[in-house]
């Protein structure tokens, strides 16, 4: 359940997060611009696992703030922010391999900047960065596994610990299916996706 | 008058591709557009679309400036919201028609009547069913761009500028990316607009094309209107030593 909990904060949170920040990359202000490619860069040049102990121990090392109830908290900023900023890199390649054509005749045929996005680019993009999106999707579900770095009691640190009480093998196996059913639900749910927008090319 | 441009410039960088033109079109006049690649034929259509901007002289529309050049030497537009009055007094065809692959046929057509100049959809659709009865394609209406050949896209295209109502209707090369059977097709639909009198500019390659259909030609390199007039002049007996190199081109 911590799991899947995680799994669906991180979607809602970055997924749009991206977008933003895949906007913001493209902004007229330079500082903005330069802001927001470091924050890509340090965000896919570090681990994730480094990421989340950094937001988690950060606010008392750095601070010395003492944040009750830290724990969830810092894991979901941790994760929300390292996706949004790989999300981001997939929507700037969407976005930018809409051929400057179909801004122009929206242009032409008097669209407003937001309509055009909105109704002509986003729909098209949508459907180009689909596979791309669920390759990071399925990278996510395992990803969830990091939160045991945290002592965050999902899947993957339960059974370790269950596995240590019991000295017994299983409970990793019983964790590397509950991963794969997950992905392959993923799967089924993204090709549904997919499909539903083949009504064109 | 319905638009005029006086003392057009535009330069990319150091590259200067319109010096100094001036013309006008008159309601109900379609005039083509002829000369070699790089020429300027092509920027002066998007600076008339408002897809570039002029670096200097004026745009008049129906009489009223879009953008005039103020008294330090530099362009100047009307502001963003009146703009959008300018727009709507043109229409631009591309050359790669530039259809939105999502939307089916008719959306194409009526999306942009509907949400831009807010007709009603019943009557945003009943005028894209007439117009694609014009350009031959009704029964296309729901199918998408993919689906459907270069020839029939473009009518699509020249029907989508068309819903939009504009005052006059630019072509930029419309048949450049077509096979000689299709740009057919879509210079009959093109012909069958001149004589209704649409008021349009035609930037082409096909020379019997604006020899018959236009009532005025432009001969444009290096950025200026080498020479210009009634077709059979300019095609037929040319005066500018250029133009008839260019034309000799043709004639083989």
């Amino acid at each position: 359940m911590k799991t899947l909990l995680i799994f669906i904060l991180t979607l809602i949170g970055s997924l749009p997060l991206g977008m933003i920040v895949a906007l913001l990359r493209k902004s007229r202000f330079a500082p903005v611009r330069g802001f927001i490619s470091g924050y890509i860069s340090i965000m896919r040049g570090t681990p994730l696992m480094l990421q989340l102990l950094v937001w988690y121990f950060g606010p008392y090392y750095l601070f010395g703030l003492n944040i009750g109830n830290w724990r969830f908290p810092a894991l979901i900023i941790g994760f929300v922010l390292n996706y949004a900023a790989y999300f981001a890199e997939i929507y700037r390649g969407g976005i930018e391999s809409i051929p400057v054509g179909q801004y122009e005749a929206a242009e032409v045929l008097g669209y407003t900047k937001t309509q055009t996005f909105m109704k002509i680019i986003l729909p098209q993009v949508i459907k180009i960065i689909m596979p791309s999106v669920t390759n990071e999707v399925i990278t996510l579900v395992k990803d969830t596994s990091l939160a045991f770095t945290l002592a965050y009691q999902e899947v993957f640190s339960l059974s370790k610990q269950i596995s240590a009480s019991q000295t017994s093998f299983m409970p990793f196996v019983i964790a590397g299916v509950f991963y794969f059913v997950a992905n392959y639900i993923v799967e089924i749910i993204m090709k549904r996706v997919e499909k539903s927008m083949d009504y064109y090319k | 008058m319905i638009l005029e441009m006086n003392n057009i410039e535009k330069h990319f960088g150091e590259l200067e591709v319109l010096k100094d033109i001036s013309f006008g079109v008159d309601s109900g006049e379609v005039i083509s557009i002829i000369g070699p690649s790089g020429s300027g034929k092509s920027t002066l259509l998007r600076c008339a679309t408002f897809l570039e901007t002029i670096d200097g002289g004026e745009i008049i529309y129906m009489g009223e400036k879009a953008a005039h050049t103020d008294e330090n030497g530099n362009a100047v537009y009307v502001p963003h919201q009146e703009m959008r009055k300018f727009r709507r007094y043109c229409g631009l065809v591309f050359q790669q028609f530039n259809l939105f692959p999502h939307y089916s046929i008719l959306k194409n057509i009526t999306d942009a009547p509907i949400h831009v100049q807010h007709v009603s959809q019943e009557e945003a659709e009943a005028n894209a069913m007439e117009l694609l009865g014009k350009m031959g394609i009704a029964d296309k209406a729901n199918a998408y761009p993919y689906q459907l050949s270069g020839g029939q896209q473009q009518r699509v295209a020249i029907a989508r500028a068309l819903a939009m109502k504009p005052e006059i209707l630019f072509f930029d090369e419309p048949t450049s990316a077509l096979d000689p059977e299709l740009t057919g097709e879509v210079l009959k639909v093109i012909r069958q607009l001149a004589e209704e009198k649409m008021t349009m500019v035609v930037v082409t390659h096909e020379m019997p094309f604006a020899k018959a259909v236009s009532n005025r030609v432009l001969f444009m390199d290096g950025g200026v209107i080498v020479e210009q007039g009634d077709p059979r002049d300019v095609f037929d007996n040319p005066q500018e030593e250029r133009t008839k190199q260019f034309l000799r081109v043709f004639e083989r």
